[in-house]
């Protein structure tokens, strides 16, 4: 089975109806995608298939068709991506287990809707499950991303 | 003083173990430091200076021994050190390092004395000082409690002052110069005439050179980091994927597993059927245990399908079927035969209320999991003698103890690793996990294996915060409450915790009252007394404890006090605190929140006040009735930690308190049938998400005497100034929690 993963093609020998996110992460080492549900209820393992936030838990390896952005994809420590650099300007993350999902729900939310408002944000942002409760600054985040985003 | 008399004759669970360590080891042994536990890793050219900074050619490590649960510790504990070591955080590695006793937390068992947190007086006092000695003996380096930096406020700063003057006496040895005149200037030393010195290479040296015990450290007015917002040293790897966390452990080699047990918990498997999960793919072995069964196979995902395709006949649970029973047997508790404590008994609470209308009233809550977002997992690998653990846990030195136990090598061949948590809030001080991936290292000798419970597995097999239940009766005179008399029964978290890790426990259980007993309010009858309900399902700390059940009883009861005395409810609080940091809480709270304030039809705030873990803290919620629902518009909260070294910071955390105390009120409930927990998930066992997350102001005070930790105490007020909000908005006085079994939330 061919994947294209942030550019890289992978080549994965696996059962078919394996969730993309075990490919990714016991196959492939790529462990930025969180496992925490299993159900798509939490959204700590959403990546981007051609730019849209799937929740790769549930997703058939088989039915990917597409190419896959997974936090790691989205920016490096070196070269962030401004949704991160918000992330990281407004101290989001406390345990930020669930963060590469939050992050990756974001930065689709601004590609599809660059100036979203707060019902825009609770629409799409409450898939994504944070049990350290930092809703505020994720929502501060959002918006200071979108500044940047807009006035780039 | 009645309460002194409670003490003598009783011992107290962490005051019994203080008072027979103090005895039996003295006073020499007790000063005497443990072992530098970095020293038997170093490789060379590196150098220990202290066990919390560590310099080799490349740079500067500084040891935060504590666990990064997300409350930020590791930058915190990193600033104290790097204050008096004269160093940039940018320039320094921040690690939680090995498992030792040498990282004992000397503040962990404070909490457990059976004084007010507001008793300042020598004997209080000394019997604090007194749980120091029993919390280095037993070598516990833990992270709980709120007591990280109250424990390493002077230890770490120590650590970094000790360290920088050594690399000073290095540089005066080697420049042949006097001590006075060199100057410490951000990782290096610098003489007079200008000359620098990194401390990369004078640490060498420095090692050989006995640090001092005592070295002066600086004034508050002198500090660079503390006090200040710092960029938190995790955050950049936390933002883009690249933080690790024990599940993003990989090892050449290594084997996935998942494990089912029992899902009565305790209870032993009768037998079991995996005939189809031996064929399955990936699968490499099937473990079976007393009570369940792991399977490792070449991915968790083919472990976790195959574990799903086992038949299992599972024995019974050693405790009630249902919660209901169990409630039963806590409700049967409230009797003279379970009597746990009473720490405080003021006036003749008979008499008052014998003279006044009585208030009665009854409160409960239900057991809570943890769901931390990271599911229990650990990584193990026994190979050539020697075993190393991976695991996100609140209790290193425990870890080894029961690596010891398992395989039986010596300590010094058991290697703990602690890598960042994807939350702990009590539950990864709990060993279940961690035993079970040694074992299936042990049966996998020389394969690292990664153990990963489903969600399923963790919502289910968690160690719970217990079920209580409040009894109340009590009156008001000329619009002040006249005689409170508080009766609170649940589960001991200590007897059971401690039981699991081979701790006796005797006495009282302060966590019972916790938050409860000793809430600075000037009652003229005041009376607490805790109920012992006999062990059932297994419960922990979860949370701020005692405080996340006893907060809500305590201030929805004051509050209906208010509401019986006819009075505002923050006026009344404001005139019963006797305690001046906690009324400063309460002013500020008011003043943040426009207290008073006309409000649009439909909306309603409450307060509520809850001293715990030292910190006062006073909260207001504002909530709108609205055709969805019940929404929550706002919150303001106010602390006082005494120091607040990093403000940012301390706002996350009192916002993360609120969020996660806002989350169990509305919707936590824990429930059991057929011995079985029935939430599996986060579509059963939900949490507070974005949409109903409210605006929180938050606004730190340091009036408090003492320096205090603030992971905790964000909690308790949240859910009692919710429902006392919703009471305000809609007449509904809701006494029992989840809310959402009596109101619907928008």
């Amino acid at each position: 089975m061919q994947l294209t993963i942030n550019g890289v093609d992978h080549e994965v020998n696996v059962e078919p109806d394996m969730p993309l996110l075990w490919v990714l992460r016991d196959e492939l080492g790529i462990t930025g995608s969180k496992f925490a549900c299993g159900i798509a209820r939490c959204g700590a393992c959403t990546v981007h298939i051609d730019g849209r936030a799937v929740r790769s838990c549930v997703l058939p390896v088989s039915a990917v068709s597409g190419e896959v952005t997974t936090i790691e994809g989205l920016g490096n420590p070196d070269t962030m991506h401004a949704v991160q650099e918000a992330w990281v300007e407004h101290q989001v993350a406390q345990c930020g287990y669930c963060q590469s999902g939050q992050i990756m729900s974001a930065a689709a939310l601004l590609t599809q809707n660059p100036d979203p408002t707060d019902d825009d944000i609770d629409a799409a942002m409450s898939g994504n499950l944070c049990r350290c409760g930092a809703y505020p600054r994720i929502r501060t985040a959002i918006k200071a991303a979108a500044d940047k985003l807009g006035g780039a | 003083m009645g309460r002194l008399k409670t003490i003598t004759r009783r011992t107290f669970v962490i005051g019994s173990v203080a008072v027979a360590g103090g005895v039996a080891i003295g006073y020499w042994k007790y000063k005497t430091p443990y072992d530098n536990p970095l020293l038997a890793e170093l490789e060379k050219g590196a150098a220990a200076l202290t066990p919390y900074v560590q310099i080799d050619q490349k740079g500067i490590t500084i040891i935060a021994p504590r666990a990064e649960m997300g409350q930020g510790v590791h930058t915190t504990l990193a600033a104290l050190v790097a204050e008096e070591l004269d160093v940039s955080l940018d320039d320094v590695q921040v690690e939680h390092g090995p498992a030792s006793k040498a990282y004992y937390n000397a503040a962990v068992l404070e909490e457990g004395v059976p004084f007010a947190q507001t008793d300042y007086s020598r004997m209080a006092e000394n019997v604090r000082a007194l749980t120091k000695v029993p919390a280095k003996f037993l070598g516990l380096q833990v992270t709980g409690g709120s007591s990280s930096i109250p424990d390493g406020f002077v230890k770490m700063r120590t650590a970094g002052a000790a360290a920088r003057h050594i690399l000073l006496q290095a540089a005066a040895d080697r420049l042949n110069a006097d001590l006075a005149t060199l100057e410490t200037d951000n990782g290096a030393v610098v003489a007079a005439d200008g000359t620098r010195i990194p401390y990369t290479e004078l640490a060498v040296a420095a090692a050989t050179i006995d640090p001092p015990r005592d070295p002066e450290l600086k004034p508050e007015s002198q500090w660079k980091l503390l006090g200040k917002s710092l960029p938190r040293v995790d955050l950049v790897a936390k933002s883009t994927g690249t933080a690790e966390y024990a599940i993003d452990v990989r090892l050449p080699g290594m084997l996935f597993a998942t494990i089912k047990k029992n899902p009565r918990l305790g209870g032993r498997m009768i037998g079991y059927d995996a005939t189809k999960a031996e064929s399955m793919p990936g699968v490499k072995k099937i473990i079976a245990f007393s009570d369940g069964v792991a399977v490792v196979a070449t991915n968790s995902w083919y472990a976790i399908k195959a574990a799903n395709s086992i038949t299992f006949d599972w024995g019974d649970a050693p405790y009630p079927a249902t919660t209901e029973e169990m409630m039963e047997k806590i409700l049967a508790s409230f009797s003279d035969d379970f009597e746990d404590s009473q720490f405080r008994d003021d006036g003749d609470v008979e008499k008052a209320l014998i003279e006044a209308d009585v208030v009665e009233t009854e409160y409960r809550v239900p057991f809570l999991a943890h769901a931390t977002m990271e599911p229990m997992n650990a990584t193990a690998q026994l190979t050539g003698g020697r075993l190393d653990v991976w695991a996100g846990n609140q209790l290193p030195t425990q870890v080894t103890k029961e690596g010891v136990a398992i395989t039986g090598l010596d300590e010094e061949n058991v290697h703990v690793h602690t890598p960042f948590m994807g939350g702990g809030f009590g539950r990864r001080a709990e060993m279940d996990f961690i035993k079970q991936a040694i074992e299936v290292a042990k049966a996998m000798e020389g394969t690292p294996v990664k153990l990963t419970w489903t969600r399923e597995e963790d919502m289910t097999h968690d160690q719970y915060r217990p079920a209580a239940v409040a009894r109340f009766r009590g009156a008001v005179v000329d619009g002040l409450p006249s005689a409170f008399d508080l009766k609170l029964a649940t589960l001991s978290v200590i007897a059971s915790q401690m039981g699991r890790i081979g701790i006796p426990a005797a006495g009282p259980d302060i966590s019972i009252v916790q938050s409860a007993w000793d809430q600075p309010y000037s009652i003229p009858n005041y009376r607490v007394t805790g109920y012992r309900t006999p062990a059932m399902i297994p419960v922990t700390s979860w949370r701020s404890v005692g405080a996340s059940q006893n907060g809500f009883f305590h201030e929805s009861i004051v509050d209906e006090l208010a509401q019986a005395a006819r009075r505002d409810p923050l006026e009344m609080r404001l005139e019963l605190m006797t305690h001046e940091p906690s009324r400063n809480v309460l002013e500020a709270v008011a003043e943040m929140s426009g207290w008073g304030n006309p409000l649009p039809d439909g909306h309603g705030r409450g307060v509520a006040f809850v001293l715990s873990f030292g910190v006062p803290v006073a909260e207001v919620i504002e909530v709108a009735d609205t055709a969805k629902g019940i929404k929550i518009v706002n919150a303001w909260a106010a602390v006082d930690v005494g120091t607040a070294l990093d403000p940012r910071n301390i706002e996350a955390q009192v916002q993360s308190g609120i969020n996660f105390g806002l989350a169990a009120a509305i919707m936590g409930e824990i429930t059991v049938d057929d011995g079985k927990v029935r939430q599996s998930n986060f579509h059963n066992y939900d949490s507070i998400r974005i949409n109903q997350a409210p605006p929180i102001v938050v606004k730190v005070l340091e009036n408090g005497d003492k320096i205090r930790g603030i992971g905790e105490p964000g909690l308790p007020p949240a859910a009692p100034a919710l429902a006392n909000a919703i009471f305000a908005a809609t007449g509904q006085r809701i006494r029992e929690l989840p809310l959402n079994k009596h109101i619907k939330f928008a």
